[in-house]
């Protein structure tokens, strides 16, 4: 090394894991990534991420992960905060940049499925939409998928406390499912498929199992759900088979939630 | 505080529980020396998982109900399949019995090590997180990252990843993987089984606190096998019924503090997980694992609730040998399913998820949609007996004490049960009042 820049003695950043409306399978990216999650506990000062032990919800952060979707009063409240203590706000996963699968709740009356559930829904607070965290505040960059992967948010910080943006797989699960060799699920097999319309960052796990995707990392770049769609009902697949299947973990994210849409308009007609 | 004991009005408060599985707090009110209230708040909103369920496939159910949990999305795959599979009359068979049960293993394993490591054993040894665990005992935490890191391996021989595998479904498997594959996670977990040996050793060695309490245990049983997936319900109050008849025998409700509702058995609280799976089941567990509770002085049946994280160091070495044993006669299938022939009315199913009985409904038409789900969670049976144990456990170390060692104690007590509390709603901060 020639030169060792004054900055680099600077105190560690701070990193913050903050949960909302979510599964938790998103912060496992960290928990799981085993002794990964001690080498990131080397680099960085963890200053709040309650599942693993440090609770501080009103630190400073140089870096903010988000997790969840926002579903009740009191997140709307908490992600404005979290946002203002916050350089830099990351979104992982389909619940913080779609909405998850709780935003299936969208286009329903949210208060006939709370009494589905309770039997004194007026006890539980909760908005009627699910929805992503660039919803309600700005975000500096998504990281997609459901889950996101250990690679994915270790990549994204290591990108990040370099000074570098990280690079954002926006191609689609098809380009890398030939990439793999895998056999076409949709063609050679007649699967409802959303290969061609959903990004990568998977690795095409599911057609590497001989089964369709399902859109879990969400819309790829210009996706042409309406083609794909058109597609699967000459297949002879029933309209509202086709609306369901953008209305998994993505079904917020706009081309799926038109695509779905559209589908369902046909079905009733 | 100058006040006398006995008037003092405590309000004792955790607002964001630490080392547990989604958001839930801690309220108890302590007054005149006696606990007045105490409520173990779930604030994790809900995401209405049974009414999205409704008007979707059979099929659609195991890739759905995954997302209620990211730690434990096997078992609700296998707690779904389960369900359906028994409406339509459709039993896979040994082959497919034996790949679920190493799929489950690897979850078990995984949530059992996450759990023990990165949860608990800071607890009972005094650190603030596991990493500030690992700074003085670095091999034990390597070792359970290492454990952690093979049971999410297992999981992706069938899943294809550990959270939201994508391998499952009624009928099976979408592909059997390779027996290359195979042998070489064989290989892993049997390196791996001392690992597993000396992890008894070390949560038995554990300063676990000698506190023992009164409570109903309820978990699966099997005819044969420690139980994962299984058709029978029990206790060690003398019950023996088939899954299907769980609804009349456990009801849930709801209270203003949680979202996620209570269960009762009979009215009365009850404990599913780890420790009620070894006190109802020592007799199903294979010798090595019975050799190595015998070694570190362990006994089950327990009383002690502290003894959980025994149990589970006991059902990772239980879960590790199981695995093996499967992957040493594996042969792959294809298809790695059985076509199902969809039938309307109502099927029950349960597995033990690694916190406790997973029951799970569903009503379907006769082209297999779903007209209504009904999912019950192992925390939300638990939460009761949590409540309870607060009440004893606290009252035991005595109200009098400073309100930072009713905190830690109580969030311990918490802790110990591995709460998960976004499954349970469809769970913590503590709040003392004194």
């Amino acid at each position: 090394m020639a030169k060792t820049p004054a900055r680099i003695t600077r105190r560690r950043p701070r990193l913050a894991v903050h949960k909302f409306s979510s599964c938790d399978g998103c912060q496992l990216s960290l928990l799981n990534a085993g002794e990964g999650l001690l080498a990131l506990a080397g680099l960085v000062d963890i200053v709040h991420f309650a599942e693993a032990g440090v609770v501080d919800e009103t630190a400073e952060a140089d870096l903010a992960l988000v997790e969840g979707s926002i579903s009740t009063p009191e997140e709307i409240e908490r992600i404005q905060a979290v946002r203002q203590r916050s350089r830099y706000l990351v979104p992982i996963g389909a619940c913080a940049t779609a909405g998850g699968p709780q935003a299936l709740r969208n286009p329903a009356d949210t208060g006939a499925w709370l009494a589905g559930v309770y039997p004194d829904p007026e006890l539980v607070s909760a908005l009627p939409t699910a929805t992503r965290i660039a919803d309600h505040v700005p975000v500096d960059l998504e990281l997609r998928g459901c889950p996101v992967s250990t690679g994915q948010v270790l990549g994204a910080l290591q990108s990040l406390l370099r000074g570098a943006p990280p690079v954002e797989e926006r191609e689609k699960v098809c380009v890398e499912c030939k990439r793999m060799g895998h056999v076409c699920v949709l063609v050679a097999k007649g699967t409802p498929c959303l290969g061609p319309v959903t990004a990568t960052g998977c690795g095409a796990l599911c057609p590497g199992l001989g089964r369709d995707c399902y859109g879990c990392y969400g819309p790829a770049e210009n996706p042409n759900t309406n083609s794909l769609a058109g597609w699967l009902a000459a297949q002879g697949l029933d309209a509202e088979v086709i609306a369901r299947r953008f209305e998994y973990q993505n079904s917020a994210a706009p081309p799926f939630r038109a695509e779905a849409d559209r589908w369902h308009t046909k079905a009733a007609s | 505080m100058s006040t006398p004991v006995t008037h003092r009005e405590l309000r004792i408060q955790v607002p964001v529980l630490a080392r547990v599985e989604g958001e839930g707090a801690l309220d108890v009110v302590v007054r005149d020396g006696g606990i007045e209230d105490i409520r173990l708040r779930i604030y994790e909103p809900p995401r209405l998982f049974e009414q999205f369920l409704v008007g979707r496939s059979y099929t659609e159910i195991p890739d759905l109900v995954a997302r209620i949990c990211g730690i434990c999305p096997v078992a609700y795959q296998m707690s779904a399949v389960n369900a359906v599979e028994r409406l339509f009359g459709c039993d896979p068979g040994p082959w497919f019995r034996h790949m679920r049960r190493l799929f489950y293993c690897g979850e078990w394993i995984q949530s059992h090590a996450l759990h023990i490591h990165l949860l608990a054993a800071p607890d009972f040894l005094g650190f603030e997180s596991a990493a500030a665990m690992a700074r003085l005992h670095p091999q034990e935490v390597t070792r359970g990252l290492r454990l952690q890191t093979l049971g999410n391996r297992m999981i992706r021989l069938f899943g294809a990843r550990s959270v939201h595998p994508v391998g499952a479904r009624v009928g099976g498997f979408w592909k059997a993987p390779s027996r290359g594959d195979a042998a070489e996670l064989r290989n892993e977990i049997a390196g791996a089984i001392p690992d597993a040996e000396d992890l008894v050793a070390w949560t038995a060695s554990l300063p676990l606190p000698d506190n023992p309490q009164p409570f109903t245990c309820v978990s699966l049983r099997h005819p044969d096998e420690y139980p994962m997936i299984a058709d029978r319900i029990v206790s060690d109050g003398g019950m023996d019924i088939s899954v299907d008849a769980f609804e009349a025998q456990f009801e849930e409700r709801q209270v203003a503090h949680s979202t996620a509702l209570h269960g009762l058995h009979r009215g009365v609280p009850y404990l599913v997980g780890p420790l009620a799976r070894m006190n109802l089941n020592g007799d199903r567990l294979q010798a090595p694992v019975l050799d190595a509770l015998g070694r570190a002085g362990v006994r089950f049946p327990s009383r002690n609730m502290y003894h959980s994280i025994v149990a589970r160091s006991a059902e990772i070495l239980q879960a590790m040998l199981e695995a093996e044993r499967i992957l040493a006669d594996y042969t792959p299938a294809d298809p790695a399913y059985l076509e199902v022939e969809p039938r309307a009315g109502t099927g029950y199913g349960a597995s033990e998820a690694p916190r406790g009985l997973l029951w799970h409904r569903y009503d379907l038409d006769a082209q297999g949609h779903v007209r209504y789900a009904r999912i019950v969670p192992p925390t939300s049976q638990n939460q009761p007996r949590i409540e309870e144990d607060l009440r004893l456990s606290l009252t035991r170390v005595g109200l009098d004490k400073d309100e930072a060692t009713l905190r830690r104690i109580g969030e311990m007590v918490i802790r110990n049960y591995d709460p998960c509390i976004s499954c349970a709603t469809h769970f913590l901060r503590l709040n003392l009042s004194r």
